[in-house]
């Protein structure tokens, strides 16, 4: 596909220079992807044991597990704010994006390697200031809703500083990914030869660019509104508390897309590669990434359709969210199309990217009930909404995120890990993530609201079995994280740096790659999804 | 690069800075000028008018988005549209709310 490329033997790779400071002050795309790997990762880990003390607690419908309800709040609090803004937000963008970006361009680095080494302190600093905030924690949920926020006792404005502070991070890492790809593209590397992991980070950096200003600038009067109480959401001095839900999903409903569209990138790579197959319908996949960033920002209102909103509004809503639709069925479609009659491998990573299409199809389709208004009317602020959003973030997300570090393991640490306890780890985590949400669209349709301790004796036998399946989930993720750590403190290097006889630049090069990825640039000759032909 | 050094080096000398602050002081001054007439509703709309003008002097001669390209100007207009459609769907929904308590 490629010239320029480099054999195993002949380079020293980037994880070679040691010590702290070859860290904190790398300017190397590939060092600042495993910074924030490891970072997300400790949130991730922090987040998901709150997640587990919150359904220990609801084996049982009194409060038993925390002392108070307010505690159960906080935990809840802590949960979406470390999942959204600390895990999955930065998670694949940050990681995956740096460190396959200028590799997979046929780039040594990306255009400003100084910026995004700044891009990690900010979101340190930002990191720093919300665990600064955990001594007297919010319970406010993670979408600081006024008037609660205003009113509510709990230390609201460190935790919303910190998350004003990331989107900093966010905003220059989406303008050096956008500037990368523009400008450092190889030589014939066209927009037609793109790989789709490109293009979906592509409108992934628009959306971090260009939402995260709106998000910073609300909490920012969230702020001023509770440090000088101004009045901006408080009706008794002419605001409004529903603007403030306005402003807030103007940036989170495009946010779910700066988090769910890298993940569809993700897919569109691992999958032609262990089906041996082009990818089915590449102008339709890479085009739709842009119509969902496109269409993200006409559909907020649909988070708000039972706060009190016009209805004239509402209805307008309720059609244009079901747009959405359009461009992530294009893609699922072109996934299920580019499988048929494919040579499929089932690696654990292709069976994490199998598990994406039915869980993100599940959580997807349930979007559609939510989106028409009189059923939304019934399931708002139930556990349905609990289990549709788990189905969109872990089942799509989190399993391109797990399907990811299995594809690439080899590529970015230079090591082998174990492929059935890879397997193992992923029928558990399949099974336990299903066990867990399944049961909750069902108790959400006959009424359990999400964020309560206690409930009505009638749902236990849901809850009991949600909270067994989130202890499968648990060890799933325990064991499929101690099989991809311990091979990092093994010696030996992988037998090849294409395992899978992928085609895509980023595999060329030595596993680990070198500093600087190519010893010469290399010229693209063919397209990235040309198996079959070769 | 050597496209952005060209064009600064031919639109954007001392006389074009100085003629764009001088327009951004007048301006202030219009905009302290303005505020002593009651224009009712359409207060607001004169002030934005006038800020509106402000900031597009500055993006286009200090921040020099006049000699740039096609890409570049996109991305310097989709926020005005993204802004437009904040302002426009919030306004939408708040006006065309029915009271709950006549």
């Amino acid at each position: 596909m490629a010239n320029g490329v480099m054999t195993q033997t002949e380079h020293i790779p980037y994880l070679a220079q040691k010590g702290l400071k070859s860290w904190i002050l790398t300017t190397d795309h590939k060092r600042i992807g495993i910074l924030y790997l490891v970072t997300i990762s400790f949130f991730f880990m922090i987040a998901g044991l709150t997640a587990l003390g919150m359904r220990y607690e609801l084996m049982t419908p009194e409060l038993d597990f925390f002392r108070t309800a307010t505690e159960y709040n906080v935990a809840f609090t802590l949960h979406g704010s470390l999942m959204v803004f600390f895990f999955i937000v930065p998670g694949i963008a940050a990681s995956f994006g740096n460190f396959l970006i200028p590799l997979m361009i046929g780039a040594r680095d990306v255009a400003f390697p100084r910026i995004n080494l700044l891009s990690f302190w900010i979101y340190l600093i930002g990191t720093a200031i919300l665990l600064s905030a955990l001594a007297q924690p919010a319970d406010t949920g993670w979408t600081f809703y006024t008037p609660y926020s205003i009113q509510t006792g709990t230390k609201v404005i460190m935790i919303t500083l910190g998350v004003f502070v990331l989107g900093f991070s966010s905003i220059l890492t989406g303008m050096n990914f956008i500037v990368t790809i523009h400008k450092l593209r190889a030589p014939g590397m066209t927009w037609s030869r793109l790989p789709l992991f490109i293009w979906a980070s592509y409108a992934t950096a628009i959306l971090q660019l260009l939402a995260t200003p709106v998000v910073g600038i609300t909490l920012l009067l969230l702020i001023a509104e509770r440090a000088f109480d101004i009045g901006f959401f408080d009706p008794a001095k002419g605001g409004d508390p529903i603007l403030f839900q306005n402003f807030f999903w103007f940036y989170s409903h495009p946010a779910v897309y700066i988090m769910v569209i890298p993940a569809f990138g993700i897919i569109s790579e691992i999958i032609p590669v262990f089906a041996r197959k082009p990818i089915f319908g590449y102008k339709a996949i890479a085009y739709s990434s842009f119509a969902i960033a496109i269409i993200s920002f006409f559909v907020w209102l649909h988070h708000m359709f039972v706060s009190g909103i016009s209805e004239t509004a509402a209805a307008i809503f309720s059609f244009l969210t079901m747009l959405v639709a359009i461009p992530t069925a294009i893609k699922v479609f072109n996934w299920t199309a580019t499988l048929y009659k494919g040579s499929i491998d089932f690696h654990s990573s292709m069976l994490y990217a199998l598990s994406f299409i039915v869980l993100f199809t599940v959580g997807g389709l349930t979007g559609v009930y939510l989106g028409a208004l009189a059923v939304d009317v019934h399931l708002h602020d139930t556990y349905f909404i609990v289990a549709h959003m788990h189905y969109v973030m872990i089942g799509g997300t989190v399993m391109g995120f797990f399907g990811a570090l299995h594809f690439w393991y080899q590529k970015w640490f230079g090591k082998v890990f174990n492929e059935l306890i890879a397997k193992i780890s992923w029928f558990l985590i399949f099974v336990g993530f299903n066990v867990t949400f399944f049961p909750q669209f069902f108790m959400g349709f006959q009424g359990m609201p999400r964020r309560y301790a206690t409930y009505p004796e009638e749902y236990i036998s849901y809850h009991v079995l949600s909270t067994y399946g989130s202890w499968i989930l648990g060890l799933g993720i325990l064991i499929m994280t101690v099989n991809l750590l311990i091979p990092l403190w093994k010696e030996g290097r992988p037998e090849s740096s294409n395992p899978y006889g992928s085609l895509s630049l980023e595999w060329q090069v030595p596993s680990p790659p070198p500093h600087e990825n190519f010893d010469e640039i290399p010229t693209v000759t063919d397209w990235t999804y040309a198996y079959g032909k070769k | 690069m050597s496209t952005h050094d060209h064009t600064e080096e031919h639109h954007t000398g001392l006389r074009v800075y100085t003629a764009v602050c001088l327009a951004l002081f007048v301006l202030t001054a219009v905009t302290v000028y303005v505020a002593k007439f009651d224009f009712g509703d359409f207060n607001i709309v004169v002030a934005m008018l006038i800020a509106s003008i402000k900031a597009s002097i500055v993006a286009l001669y200090f921040m020099h988005l006049k000699f740039e390209d096609k890409l570049t100007w996109i991305y310097a207009l989709y926020p005005l549209f993204l802004l437009f459609l904040l302002i426009g769907f919030t306004m939408m929904e708040t006006f065309t709310r029915v009271p709950v308590i006549k």
